[in-house]
């Protein structure tokens, strides 16, 4: 079955897009990344840490981190109203969840450390294509992190699993249809954020994490060489 | 970060010997890189860099209705974000002025210039038009964001096809291209600000210049005719001065429109 399966941009199943990582985008930031899979592309800006505003909202206990992940509005085929929603709402908690558990952010009592995410194409996988452009962002920005974060959208096409799916995969009408998994790893393995839409076995969900850790190296490569060369980019 | 009262002065002291602190002259622009196609599912798409400020402009096309005093012309419409992304001085939150007012000045520069021929974007008069959105984002505010976003929308324009329309449903197929270009006029609308700090008048300030800059005008000429203007802050200016803004704008805008042209093909 494996051999048969064909995917409509003809990778492997477990073949990510090409993967493109560069640090020190954005000038005026702390830290900046831009990555991406393929068509999909993500800036993130980290700003921070500074004080936090308004003052009720500090935690004298420890830091703050905060994300807001946008699509722009003509990242998609169909324009996007510019401004938030609840989408992008429910995806910068997302994201700031499944940064939380690395950012070392317990030294900076009332402070806050702002990781604004901009998608600037979109071709399914921009949560990821974000949350690795977040890490990345945050390690040039100097933020104490334990690991990176690495994401990558697993799916199920009818019984096949894949990595990193595309929109005409996410829209695949035979069988079962498509099931899709964004999974966020520490580089140690632990799954900071895990999301599921469609129908799945236990048993496959198993096999679509274990395939997600397979293909997980090639990313996070990617993410600690754009990070090491970050000296002439800045 | 708000420019300091000290650089602020040592900003004057260079202007009153003709100097600026990035080696520029008071009247020269920084470097104009534009970089079109940067985004594919938009109908047209320009990164535009002026030094280190940075825009990104999209452009999108979807069927509508035509305004009741326009029926049978396309419509347009022009929107800003200031992203928190391009400055630590912007916070979330929703659109403060400076952001409504980017928008509006792009927005009449290229309404009244009538750079988009609109009335060529008409499918059925009096029920079914074009609306061209022309979204701006801020990338990266190193000053003079007025500028960097007018030529980003020239470039997003100049490149962007219209999508194909199913004219049984009578909407339009979104991520399907035809081959036709939006209709625009061979001259381009230039728009630029110029500043003036004590006695100078600067173009394309960097964020510290256009901190303590007094006032701004921003004009937009396609070809020989002045199409928009807009006075921003509220020092005053002496006619001798607004008579060499408007030479200083006919001299660049000139030079701007070539580098653009030059750019995008």
């Amino acid at each position: 079955m494996t051999t048969e399966f064909k995917r409509p941009d003809g990778r492997k199943i477990n073949e990510l897009r090409k993967i493109t990582a560069k640090v020190g985008v954005i000038p005026n930031a702390d830290g900046s990344a831009i990555f991406g899979f393929g068509d999909t592309i993500a800036i993130a800006a980290v700003y921070g840490p500074k004080k936090m505003h308004p003052q009720h909202s500090q935690n004298p206990e420890k830091g703050t981190l905060r994300c807001t992940y946008n699509m722009m509005s003509f990242s998609v085929t169909e324009r996007i109203r510019p401004g938030p929603s609840r989408r992008s709402a429910e995806i910068s908690k997302i994201t700031e969840w499944a940064l939380q558990p690395v950012v070392m952010i317990d030294e900076f009592p009332g402070q806050v450390v702002d990781v604004h995410i901009n998608v600037l194409q979109a071709n399914a996988s921009t949560r990821c294509a974000g949350i690795n452009a977040a890490a990345m962002a945050l390690a040039h920005a100097g933020i104490p992190m334990k690991s990176l974060v690495t994401s990558v959208s697993m799916g199920k096409l009818d019984q096949q699993l894949v990595a990193d799916l595309i929109k005409a995969e996410e829209d695949w009408e035979e069988g079962e249809g498509p099931t899709d998994i964004p999974i966020t790893m520490t580089d140690d393995g632990k799954i900071t954020h895990i999301q599921l839409d469609g129908q799945i076995t236990p048993k496959q969900l198993k096999e679509a994490v274990e395939l997600a850790k397979e293909v997980y190296p090639q990313i996070h490569e990617a993410q600690m060489k754009a990070l090491k060369n970050m000296g002439e980019e800045k | 970060m708000i420019t300091s009262d000290l650089t602020a002065e040592r900003i004057r002291e260079y202007l009153a010997k003709g100097k600026r602190f990035d080696g520029r002259k008071p009247e020269e622009m920084r470097e104009l890189i534009i970089e079109t196609g940067v985004s594919k599912n938009a109908e047209g798409s320009a990164r535009v860099k002026l030094g280190k400020t940075e825009v990104l402009v999209g452009i999108k096309l979807d069927v509508g209705a035509p305004y009741a005093d326009s029926k049978g012309e396309g419509n347009l419409m022009v929107t800003t974000e200031l992203t928190p992304m391009s400055s630590s001085r912007i916070d979330l939150g929703p659109p403060q002025f400076d952001s409504i007012e980017l928008g509006r000045v792009i927005d009449r520069g290229i309404r009244e210039s009538h750079f988009i021929k609109l009335d060529g974007l008409c499918i059925k008069e009096g029920e079914k038009v074009w609306t061209v959105y022309v979204d701006i984002y801020s990338m990266n505010d190193d000053g003079n964001l007025f500028d960097a976003a007018g030529i980003g929308a020239i470039a997003a324009l100049k490149t962007a096809r219209i999508p194909q329309y199913d004219e049984e449903s009578g909407k339009t197929k979104f991520g399907e291209w035809t081959d036709k270009l939006i209709p625009l006029e061979k001259n381009l609308p230039i728009s630029l600000t110029v500043h003036k700090i004590g006695d100078n008048l600067i173009l394309d300030p960097t964020k510290e210049e256009e901190d303590i800059s007094e006032t701004r005008v921003t004009v937009c000429m396609r070809g020989d005719k002045i199409h928009s203007m807009q006075k921003g802050n509220s020092k005053e200016l002496t006619i001798e001065e607004f008579n060499k803004v408007l030479d200083l704008v006919e001299r660049t805008q000139k030079e701007i429109a070539k580098q653009i042209e030059k750019q995008i093909k």
